[in-house]
């Protein structure tokens, strides 16, 4: 059926096509020679295209500003934050000068016969001009970015950060608390054996209290050190609410050390939040889906397989007596040997 | 030289293993629309299956066949499917297709020259990238299926058949194909570099070459210099899937067997990857920027605003483009503050690309703008070399690249600022130099309906895809359905696929207006469109040599439109001085 519709809508155009041809070769021999006329309607078309263009961009902000990712959940995630503001705020300024000079100027100077263009060949003041804004303009962006870059990837090492590893492998995540010593054990693949599903190591001291889960719990407003390991290709931990994302790769340990500001009973809470949850339940009640619940996610973003875009674990961010509580009913590597 | 005119030439040297550079440029853009055509219709594939997830589309079954049981695309399938995608749109389309056809066509006739230095390599130029395409074709009719790691293939995905089926027999035709695809770049490129310095005829000196033989040279020295990079990561590549080296492997575990390697590192490949990797976008935006300075200059009647300045910002670029690639790779791991070189490096790339911007800009002021199908691509690559060179600022910056790296934020920027960008520099070529390439004319209308759909798709697809990256959804996703705070994201996608189909099923009309033209279209005159340069000096039907003739001598720049005193609004670059130019110095 689709198939039919697609040959026809492209014979139908090959037709038209046809007809296009034939009459504008009956019309005479300047059929493809521009005229003043065809100046006349493309140039008006580059302008209107300029307004639609505008007025499309400014309906996807309006339209789309409840899809994009609600403000920061964490401490460093609010300076990257407001570095993207200011970044944007450039960008678009760029973006709505440059835009209608080009169509506007295609549109002012479109040809005319009675017309000779002006010879200008350049004009330094005005090089200089526009290379010297934007550099001076990059300089304060490169600048405040690498502030931003460099704190948040230095952190303050008397931080004493809680230190939980993220394990990744074809097709799913775990953690790995460092339990009572906050020291996390020696582990290799090598070492991998029936329920020692991350390859600890046995003979270390520091692994027995290690405890392994399948959803990542963090304690609100401390800060947490996440260690990464993968087992099979390279993965990548992304957790967009909290603008942290790290690759996980074979053979090496990375890191990434943040600090959430919010848990998720406060985040379901954010009228941002319950905004867009409101308008993802509306689109699955449709559907006849269950409804869904914000919760925090961490999700694989580096291409790993088949299954790779279903590759996530569930974050969840809770003040430190919950976190305690909860991590005291998780059973240590020792018990599950 | 005068040999060439003697030589007799039969079916198959006339055609197919030809030495003449305006032939081979037809071979190149040929294989590269035949490919342009696959990678398309690739990406309408997975658009469906991005769009409608779960739907039953009996023409998936029709072409993926045990790929799509019931009509629904397989996971594996799917990453083939924009793996191959990739690779065939950044490479076979947007780098032979482009800077094949059109270094080859223009190089000796815009410098003045009977041919290429050495109209052998040339043809096995041609030759080595035509079995690469085929290769690279035969990969998606093997029984585990194409490569479908990405088109980057970062290893371990791809080094381990163990872990998908896609990094099986498919990697490694893909690894021979692009092997083939490197000999081909090179040959090519080392055609360009000496026919360029050595071959410049009488009075054409550096700064009297149109910006379009500036932007093939360039780009030319950029590919000798990283494609034998990309060369040597296929190469480790290669040992490592087939030897038991470990240059990129170590402590892994993959269906339950533990590896025996140890010791390697795959960031390593990643950064010998995006040592070329990054350059090769230059490698496709420099000869689409080119060839629209000199389309815009054409049609603006105007000279190009700042040539000079031009010409400084092609040789900024070049030497940029080798000292960022590490933006590719923030969240690697590596060195934070190796991360804050190479954000310092990539945001000053938008220095040079600002002053081509507003000096693009600038030469449509006051300019007597006639508004061809191929100005109208030129502009609108103007218009998306500025919106998708914007969001760089955002990716270069290594704070901000945490967010949104691998989102499909990444997707909008590269597929604008580059893949758009230089296929509309593609389009405006082909329509610009159609009368020299096949001594025909496209139809005018049939071009500008293929302009509007075709740029009003472009961005349909695209500039939505920013808020899909700003939503966080990660790129090569299978579906979005599978995490339910993407869910209010569905009609975005639905959005972005009709427009795709829309906009594909467009490129029909291009095709029609192409191939029935060079065979049946109207008679092209000399010079159709007054332009300057030495090209359009030549006789219309295609001759060995070029010129029939001495080879034209050139006593001015390129950009001589409108000039003030002379009668016609050009002087072609044959036309001795005037004695008040001399007087004057201009």
């Amino acid at each position: 059926m689709f198939i039919l519709v697609g040959v026809l809508g492209i014979i139908a155009i090959v037709q038209a096509v046809r007809v296009f041809e034939i009459s504008a070769r009956v019309k005479g021999d300047d059929e493809n020679k521009v005229s003043d006329k065809d100046n006349r309607t493309q140039g008006l078309l580059l302008l209107l295209f300029l307004f639609f263009f505008l007025g499309a961009f400014a309906w996807m902000v309006y339209s789309w500003d409840s899809v994009i990712l609600p403000k920061a959940a964490s401490l460093h995630g609010a300076d990257i934050d407001s570095l993207w503001a200011i970044s944007m705020g450039v960008i678009i300024v760029a973006f709505l000068v440059t835009q209608p000079l080009l169509f506007g100027f295609s549109f002012l100077f479109r040809g005319s016969k009675k017309r000779r263009a002006v010879y200008m060949e350049h004009n330094n003041k005005l090089e200089l001009f526009w290379t010297g804004v934007p550099a001076v303009v990059l300089a304060g962006l490169i600048l405040y970015g690498l502030t931003t870059w460099s704190e948040t990837m230095n952190p303050s090492p008397e931080d004493e950060p809680l230190v939980v590893e993220v394990y990744g492998y074809q097709f799913n995540w775990k953690a790995r608390y460092s339990g009572t010593d906050n020291k996390l054990g020696y582990a290799n693949v090598r070492l991998i054996e029936g329920v020692n599903q991350l390859g600890l190591d046995v003979n270390d001291v520091s692994s027995l209290d290690d405890k392994v889960t399948n959803v990542l719990h963090l304690p609100v407003d401390r800060p947490v050190m996440l260690k990464f390991r993968a087992q099979d290709v390279i993965h990548s931990a992304y957790m967009p609410h909290f603008r942290v994302q790290m690759n996980a790769v074979p053979g090496t340990e990375t890191q990434f050390q943040f600090e959430p500001t919010m848990t998720t009973a406060e985040m379901r809470q954010d009228p941002e939040v319950i905004e867009k949850v409101k308008n993802i339940n509306e689109l699955r009640s449709a559907q006849g889906k269950d409804p869904y619940e914000f919760d925090y996610m961490l999700l694989c973003n580096k291409i790993c397989g088949s299954a790779h875009y279903n590759m996530n674990m569930k974050v969840v961010v809770q003040t430190q007596e919950q976190f305690d509580k909860w991590l005291q009913e998780q059973k240590s590597f020792a018990e599950t040997l | 030289m005068e040999a060439h005119a003697h030589h007799k030439e039969n079916f198959i040297t006339k055609y197919i293993f030809s030495t003449d550079h305006k032939m081979i440029s037809k071979q190149f853009l040929i294989t590269g629309v035949v490919m342009g055509i696959v990678g398309v219709i690739m990406s309408l594939l997975f658009r469906l299956q991005l769009a409608w997830p779960n739907q039953e589309w009996p023409i998936m079954e029709a072409l993926l066949g045990k790929w799509a049981p019931d009509g629904v695309m397989d996971p594996n399938m799917y990453l083939a499917l924009v793996t191959i995608h990739g690779t065939i749109m950044v490479f076979f389309v947007l780098t032979a297709g482009l800077s094949g056809t059109f270094s080859n066509l223009l190089i000796p006739l815009q410098i003045g020259a009977r041919d290429m230095a050495s109209g052998f390599i040339n043809m096995l130029s041609y030759w080595f990238f035509f079995v690469s395409s085929v290769i690279m074709l035969s990969s998606l009719f093997v029984e585990s299926g194409p490569a479908a790691a990405g088109w980057t293939v970062y290893p371990p995905l791809s080094a381990l058949p163990e872990a998908m089926p896609g990094s099986g027999m498919g990697m490694t035709l893909w690894l021979v194909s692009m092997t083939f695809f490197i000999v081909s770049s090179l040959l090519g490129a080392l055609n360009y570099i000496v026919t360029v310095l050595n071959l410049r005829t009488k009075g054409m000196s550096m700064t009297r070459l149109p910006l379009t033989i500036w932007a093939f040279f360039v780009t030319a020295i950029i590919g000798v210099l990283s494609f034998p990079v990309l060369f040597s990561a296929a190469l480790l590549l290669l040992f490592d899937r087939s030897l038991g080296t470990s240059f990129y492997l170590s402590d892994i575990m993959v269906a339950g067997e533990v590896l025996q390697n140890q010791g390697g590192s795959p960031v390593l490949y990643q950064h010998l990857f995006w040592f070329l990797g990054h350059p090769e976008v230059y490698i496709i935006l420099l000869p689409a920027l080119g060839i629209s300075s000199e389309v815009i200059s054409t049609n603006a009647r105007k000279p190009i605003f700042g040539y000079r300045a031009m010409v400084g910002s092609i040789l900024a670029i070049a030497f940029l483009s080798f000292i960022v690639w590490g933006h590719h790779m923030f969240v690697t791991g590596m060195n934070p503050f190796l991360g804050s070189v190479f954000t310092f490096t990539t945001l000053l790339i938008a220095i040079p690309s600002a002053v081509k911007a507003f000096n693009y800009i600038t030469t449509l002021w006051k300019g007597n703008l006639r508004l061809t199908p191929a100005m109208l691509f030129s502009i609108g690559l103007v218009s998306t070399f500025i919106t998708g060179g914007l969001t760089g600022l955002i990716l270069g910056d290594s704070a901000l690249d945490i967010n949104v790296h691998d989102t499909y934020f990444v997707v909008a920027h590269f597929h604008i600022v580059m893949g758009l960008s230089a296929i509309f520099g593609l389009f405006a070529g082909v329509y610009h130099w159609f009368p020299k390439m096949f001594g025909r004319k496209m139809n005018k209308t049939l071009g500008y309906l293929h302009f509007w759909v075709t740029f009003i798709c472009a961005y349909g697809v695209f500039f939505p895809m920013h808020f899909l990256g700003m939503a966080g959804l990660p790129r090569r996703y299978y579906t979005n359905t599978a995490v339910p705070m993407f869910d209010d994201l569905t009609n975005i996608n639905v959005l972005i696929s009709y427009f795709a189909i829309l906009g594909g099923v467009a490129q029909v009309v291009f095709l029609w207006n192409f191939f029935y033209n060079a065979v049946r279209g109207r008679k092209a005159e000399q010079n159709p469109w007054q332009s300057n340069t030495l090209e359009w000096t030549t006789p219309v039907e295609h001759i060995h040599g070029n010129w029939p003739g001495e080879l034209p001598e050139v006593h001015r720049w390129p950009y001589d439109y409108s000039k003030p005193g002379m009668e016609e609004d050009f002087v072609p670059q044959t036309v001795p001085l005037t004695e008040k130019e001399m007087q004057t110095g201009h």
